[in-house]
């Protein structure tokens, strides 16, 4: 008997935006579904609908059945007494969700008082007993703290036991991971299964994320434009996909198990909600598409084993065995003239050494004293060889994106050296400055804030131009660059809400490109693209690099992207690099425990090997970079100082460890006191056979 | 097109499109109707003193003669220019100085924020009636520059805040890095930005500043005879607004026309441009 039951749920806003179109799936007792589907598929608004949370002016169509029992059109007094006690749902941002003027105990302790009848001492223990549950340490002293004292990660653990509170029969997850680094995220999916283990409650995960799918669920769901387009078990939809939607979908993702050659991009963008294409929504993107994909949009019919596709040419697929690279084009990248010559004989296009920033902590309102110190940025030295990508990869609030600021500002810094294409920042005049500013140029993180959005597309790639004193033929320069992005020209005259993230990614490394800089640095580039979009976007980089001598300084926290697109990564961890190396070195045999666990983190889109691999958890969260542990700054979570003795504790309380170079190899290093190379991630198996 | 997207809200807007169409038919009076009376508004017509509306002087003349039609139409225009003029004055030096201040920071802030409140702690009535009776030799404009000299502050604090978050977008940061000069950043990046804000807060001092003059006309302190305004209208009508309500009833019922067809084109303005600011 399955607890919740959905049927032609569809979903039409005002404007006749038909968000979700015919959506039925089945979640039994202790079973864990997943949704996928890129931003604007509908699989949120699917799952508000059946909360019953959406806005008034949404029409909702279909059944939704709990146990049997109609939710929708049920009046709003009864719904409240099943949402929350039947149904929990667990939101993306923490922060949100939590009033940030109750403490945690206490919004814990009134979840539970709404649907059962305790006392109110009874109910803060309870509340007290959730947090336990999921992990919190010194459960009686945290309940009194509020939401803002709590971390992202510690939120979202508070957020589940807030979902439990009433022994729910079904968990909604609306991308519960997405917002929290990949260890936590570690953490927190971990806590979700033993809060599955402890309720028994049906599971419906709704994410992007390939990878936590394929370590979650049992049975997928894959939505496009509203619709189902696939769904199965798990193992099919991974190793079987029958849609070519979903085989794109699986073939564009970068791998952190290493697998080389250029992803495969799924061409064009999803369609809009308010213009449907005639027929099978995915068919002006599919490469398999004939004459009959127009006529009218295939339905979901079962395919034996459990599955549903909606594909008429699913057979098809099924009796010649296709894969996503099959069917898929497969782009060609050229080869890489620089990388011939032998990196120490490649001049330097960036060098730190040593680079320090500190923030003081100033405190009172009209006489300020400085409090502490914030260590953003505490000595780190890397170099960059010309035609080479160096990633810059760490968790939120390692320094990331103090150190780009630092280089990018061509300011003296406060200590240590920037050296950017041999000059020192700290000895630039102002025109020196300016003129070296052309060689070096950013591409920023979301796509939406980096384009003034009051500015033709024309005169934001031409702008840089202009600044720079370029006056003759600025429109075929133009021109020629949204052709090197893969853009029309043409779009020269529109506007950037005129296109779509992935499009406007694409301007804003043309702007970058305009000066025809050496480096360039990408600050987090593709992480707020969907996956499909991303994969053209990581080869068009890699493309660039290649034909134009590039050299990227890359700074990341997806370390598949990074794996995909790196020569050599730097993995930080508060305001100091842990290890460095090439990326195979560092990939394959990591030799400092907080790359290790960073590593087993990451979840593979493969649910197989997801299931067996053995992870390393982090315990507790990033300390404050105000208040660094003394000597090495990660022993405070690190699994291998546990297993240490006392005396060999002692090296790592009191001397801060410095990036050594291994032994064994010529590009690799680790900044640990007993580093040791070991196999986090298993390769591969096309991996094994090379 | 955003644009376009904003134009069909603002039409969608019952009470912009009543606003709109009222200023149209009021801006058209004042500087069309003059040709269609008989009269001149210097004209003295010696023949009939204070007579009421009627077929010959169509809004009735006053004490000495002058057709109230001819000199309540001048009056208007008057109003209207110096509404309009010292909207963009003020709307102009308070995106200026709140961009500069906001983007800069450091002392450049703290002078320009030190300049604004030392403005507002200043009575600006009391100080337009004490230097406007020293300016009678010049011309009308003086008072224009005095009355928007006090009416930009608050609107620059607002602009300074919203500068201070539009600093930190990567648009903005994007240009840093390209090496263009920061006070072009603020004139193509920052105030552009804030176009929506600055085009609600300067229709919305349109009828600020036609209030303003009004008042200070009224109590003898701005607009000088022989010329006129509607508040010098005013002023002379409210004596005998009892005895000959026409010389008070009509500047009167136009400037409260004319103020609230451009509050509710402002208020329609703010609507269309941010939907979520009238939920």
């Amino acid at each position: 008997m399955s607890i919740l039951q959905v049927k032609d749920l569809t979903v039409t806003f005002p404007g006749g935006i038909e968000a979700v179109r015919g959506v039925s799936y089945e979640v039994e007792r202790g079973e864990v579904l997943g949704i996928v589907g890129e931003s604007g598929s509908g699989k949120s608004v699917t799952s508000l609908a059946v909360m019953g949370l959406l806005p008034k002016n949404a029409v909702v169509d279909g059944s939704v059945q709990l146990h049997g029992q109609e939710l929708l059109g049920m009046k709003e007094d009864d719904l409240v007494k099943v949402r929350g006690k039947s149904i929990s749902m667990i939101f993306q941002d923490p922060l949100s969700a939590f009033t940030p003027v109750f403490t945690i105990g206490d919004q814990i302790a009134e979840a539970v008082r709404v649907h059962q009848k305790v006392g109110k001492d009874k109910a803060a223990k309870r509340a007290v007993e959730l947090l336990d549950l999921v992990g919190i340490p010194n459960p009686n002293l945290r309940a009194k703290a509020f939401p803002h004292e709590f971390s992202g990660g510690m939120r979202q653990r508070a957020m589940i036991a807030m979902a439990i509170a009433n022994d729910p029969d079904l968990l909604i997850c609306d991308e519960p991971t997405t917002a929290l680094d990949v260890t936590i995220q570690a953490q927190v999916l971990e806590v979700l299964k033993t809060a599955q283990q402890e309720t028994g409650a049906g599971i419906v995960m709704i994410t992007h994320d390939l990878g936590v799918i394929a370590g979650m669920a049992d049975r997928v769901l894959v939505m496009y434009a509203g619709r189902p387009v696939e769904q199965g078990p798990v193992e099919d939809i991974y190793y079987r996909p029958r849609m070519p939607y979903t085989m794109g979908l699986l073939a564009s993702i970068p791998r952190v198990d290493g697998e080389e050659g250029p992803l495969v991009p799924i061409d064009g963008n999803p369609p809009s909600p308010a213009a449907l294409p005639p027929g099978c929504p995915f068919a002006p993107r599919c490469p398999m598409k004939v004459d009959m994909c127009d006529d009218e949009e295939p339905p979901l019919t079962p395919f034996g084993g459990g599955r549903h596709v909606a594909c008429i040419r699913a057979h098809e697929i099924e009796h010649k065995n296709l894969t996503g690279t099959d069917v898929f084009p497969v782009p060609v990248i050229p080869p890489n003239e620089v990388v011939r010559v032998p990196r120490a004989e490649r001049p330097t296009v960036l060098e730190l050494d040593e680079l320090i920033r500190h923030y003081p902590l100033m405190k009172g309102a009209v006489f300020k004293r400085r409090v502490g110190t914030v260590y953003a940025v505490d000595g780190i030295s890397l170099d960059i060889a010309e035609g080479e990508t160096l990633a810059l990869v760490g968790e939120s609030g390692c320094g990331k994106t103090t150190t780009l600021q630092q280089i990018m500002q061509l300011q003296p810094p406060q200590g240590g050296r920037v050296v950017v294409l041999g000059r020192n920042s700290a000895e630039l005049d102002k025109a020196a400055r300016k003129a070296l500013r052309g060689d070096l140029q950013i591409v920023f993180q979301d796509p939406m804030a980096a384009l003034d959005p009051r500015m033709p597309i024309g005169d934001i790639i031409a702008e840089p131009l202009r600044a720079h004193g370029v006056k003759d033929d600025v429109r075929g320069k133009v021109a020629e660059l949204l052709r090197l992005v893969g853009l029309a020209p043409e779009h020269a005259e529109r506007y950037p809400q005129q296109f779509s993230g992935g499009q406007r990614q694409r301007i804003g490394i043309a702007r970058a490109l305009a000066l025809e800089p050496k480096l360039l640095v990408l600050d987090e580039p593709v992480s707020a693209l969907d996956v499909s979009i991303q994969a053209g976007v990581i080869n068009l980089l890699e493309e660039l690099k290649n034909r134009l001598g590039l050299s990227y300084l890359f700074v990341a926290h997806d370390l598949a992207v990074v794996r995909h697109l790196a020569d050599r990564v730097a993995v930080m961890y508060l305001g100091r690099i842990a290890e460095i190396g090439a990326v195979e070195n560092v990939y394959d045999r990591p030799a400092h425990p907080y790359t290790q666990a960073l590593l087993s983190a990451i979840p593979l889109p493969d649910p197989e090997m997801e299931r067996t691999r053995k992870r390393i958890l982090l315990e507790g969260d990033l300390p404050s970079p105000a208040d660094p542990p003394s000597g090495c700054r990660f022993r405070t979570r690190c699994p291998k100082f546990a297993r240490l003795s006392e005396a060999e504790r002692r090296r790592c309380v009191d001397e801060e460890p410095s990036v050594a170079r291994l032994t064994r190899a010529v590009d690799h290093g680790a900044a640990c006191h007993y580093a040791e190379e070991i196999e986090v991630i298993t390769a591969s198996e096309n991996q094994e056979e090379e | 097109m955003r644009s376009k997207v904003v134009f069909r809200r603002l039409l969608r807007n019952n009470q912009a499109r009543y606003g709109f169409v009222a200023l149209v038919l009021l801006v058209g009076l004042a500087y069309v109707g003059p040709f269609f009376g008989a009269y001149d508004w210097t004209d003295k017509d010696f023949l009939s003193f204070l007579s009421p509306p009627g077929g010959d002087h169509w809004w009735g003349t006053t004490s000495i003669g002058q057709d109230m039609y001819a000199v309540t139409l001048r009056g208007m225009q008057k109003s209207i220019i110096i509404g309009l003029l010292v909207a963009l004055i003020s709307t102009g030096l308070a995106a200026v100085v709140g961009a500069f201040a906001g983007y800069f920071g450091g002392w450049v802030d703290r002078v320009l924020m030190w300049g604004v409140d030392l403005l507002l702690v200043l009575p600006s009535f009391l100080v337009i009636a004490i230097i406007s009776p020293r300016l009678r030799e010049g011309t009308w404009l003086w008072f224009v520059a005095l009355l928007a000299a006090f009416s930009w502050m608050i609107t620059s604090r607002v602009v300074r805040s919203m500068t201070l978050s539009l600093r930190e977008r990567e648009y903005v940061l994007a240009a840093v890095y390209m090496g263009i000069p920061r006070w072009k950043i603020i004139f193509r990046h920052i105030v552009p930005n804030l176009s929506s804000l600055l085009i609600i807060d300067a229709t919305l001092n349109v009828s600020g500043a036609i209030i303003g003059e009004a008042a200070l006309s009224f109590f003898g302190f701005g607009i000088q005879p022989p010329d006129v305004s509607l508040g010098t209208l005013i002023a002379t009508g409210s004596g005998n607004a009892t005895g000959y309500p026409w010389l008070f009833a009509f500047p009167a019922g136009l400037l409260v026309a004319l103020v609230l067809s451009v509050n509710l084109i402002g208020d329609g303005l703010r609507d269309a441009l941010d939907p979520g600011s009238n939920t």
